[in-house]
């Protein structure tokens, strides 16, 4: 059995709130493949939960005629994946999400929870960076919402109050559409694996200039990270093959991966390097790009 | 922190008494269905597969209260008065079956599969014709390890059971 002390079922956000506000101290739960194994590994911190799994007003995904797009927290990323691929809606997090774990894990494992988990190497992470997703977070106290990228504050820590609970993510039109994405994982196995790096890119073209790249990675800093300095260096560049051999050999400049059991400082570095040209090149022919 | 919760269990209602610091894998085991194993315990394997609503979960790490109201299929329930259900038939035939751990957490994967597909496919689920390889397969399982086959024969198995299930319809 799960070392649970306390458990409350909340049956709406406005709930949620007001458990959270109440018991001090309490973790949301609600696919669970994350916090019932930190359960099960004696992790203190998790004692007292509030269940929201599977609550109506966490689970909606709307995409507007105009090309917003709102994600709920408590989505799975079977169903996110099912709803992207059948309106042909962000390639780079459609492959993010079906990155994650196994079948039977994205059947339960949220959105939501990926990102407040705090992961530097969270699978969604990196795509919702380039299409910089915006996160609505809820408590008593009111709402507030901001950028994913702002919303890490460290390796497994978010910006998340106590009292509060995640309840959406959205993405502006203009963050997703005339775009091409894409999204690769470099991991030792093809499934049921954590990134060594994850790297994701969106880019927008005018006659095959750049007018706008996006480029993040999961694993080469303590928090999933975009590129901001390259990104800017490129605006108005015309694509070809030097300029992607130039964003390789730039990539490091803002990043930091570290040494881990996982894999080596300079290792980390090279795949960093490989996957620029990589993701970037992809990116740039779903564009529309000619390289 | 016990709590009675009623749900279908392999086409049957009943009443479970489960504990909430309980997993479902746990409460199920309890209440006799040892069909389901636990392997890794942190949803890694797979071993520990059932349909909650026809959607495969591992329930090591699935909270047994989440079981309320809900659909439950596990191994138990697979075989019709000790007729093999196809994809059982087809494990069986293709050899995929060596110690037998993995077994069921595979073989509830693989029916939820077909089952999708044949759905899919507006009730016709057809080998070979509906664009279904072995790298498909294999992605479709990714969630399930084997330490004895080597895959090869799992994926047999799941060709096979593709082929049963349409000609069972």
């Amino acid at each position: 059995m799960f070392p649970i002390d306390q458990y409350h079922r909340a049956n709406s956000i406005e709930q949620a709130c007001h458990l959270l506000a109440e018991n001090p101290g309490s973790k949301l739960i609600a696919g669970g493949t994350d916090v019932l194994i930190r359960l099960r590994e004696g992790k203190s911190g998790f004692g007292s939960l509030v269940d929201i799994h599977d609550l109506d007003e966490l689970t909606g995904i709307t995409h507007t005629p105009d090309g917003m797009l709102q994600v709920g927290s408590g989505v799975t990323f079977t169903r996110l994946i099912n709803f992207l691929k059948s309106d042909g809606l962000l390639p780079a997090l459609v492959e993010g999400a079906s990155s994650i774990g196994g079948p039977q894990v994205r059947n339960m494992a949220t959105l939501g929870g990926n990102i407040c988990n705090g992961a530097p190497s969270g699978d969604s992470a990196a795509p919702l960076l380039v299409f910089d997703a915006r996160v609505t977070l809820q408590s008593q106290r009111g709402k507030r919402e901001v950028p994913v990228e702002e919303f890490y504050a460290g390796p497994g820590k978010v910006h998340l109050e106590e009292d509060e609970i995640v309840t959406q993510f959205s993405i502006n039109p203009e963050s997703h559409q005339n775009t091409g994405s894409h999204f690769y994982k470099y991991a030792m196995r093809k499934a049921m694996d954590i990134a060594t790096i994850g790297c994701a890119a969106a880019c927008k073209l005018e006659d095959n200039r750049i007018e706008s790249l996006r480029l993040a990675y999961t694993v080469a800093a303590p928090v999933p990270k975009r590129c901001r300095v390259l990104e800017e260096q490129v605006i108005g560049q015309p694509v070809s093959r030097k300029l992607i051999a130039d964003i390789a050999s730039m990539v490091l400049e803002e990043l930091s991966p570290r040494n881990s059991w996982r894999a080596s400082k300079d290792f980390r570095e090279h795949i960093i390097r490989t996957l620029a040209d990589r993701v970037v090149s992809e990116a740039i022919i779903r564009a529309g790009g000619q390289l | 922190m016990k709590q009675i919760i009623q749900c279908q269990l392999n086409g049957k209602p009943v009443e479970l008494v489960v504990d909430v610091r309980q997993s479902l894998l746990e409460a199920l085991r309890s209440h006799g269905l040892t069909g389901c194993k636990e392997g890794c315990g942190v949803g890694e394997c797979g071993a520990c597969t059932v349909l909650i609503d026809e959607v495969p979960v591992d329930s090591c790490i699935t909270l047994a209260i989440r079981a309320e109201g809900r659909v439950i299929r596990t191994i138990e329930g697979e075989s019709i008065n000790g007729e093999l259900s196809p994809v059982q038939q087809a494990y069986v035939d293709a050899g995929a079956v060596q110690c037998g751990f993995c077994t069921p957490g595979l073989v509830m994967k693989t029916t939820s599969y077909i089952e999708g597909l044949a759905q899919s496919a507006g009730g016709c689920c057809q080998s070979g014709s509906n664009g279904i390889n072995r790298d498909d397969i294999r992605r479709e399982h990714a969630g399930n390890l084997c330490r004895c086959t080597g895959y090869q024969t799992v994926v047999d198995a799941v060709e096979k059971s593709i082929q049963y299930y349409s000609g069972q319809k």
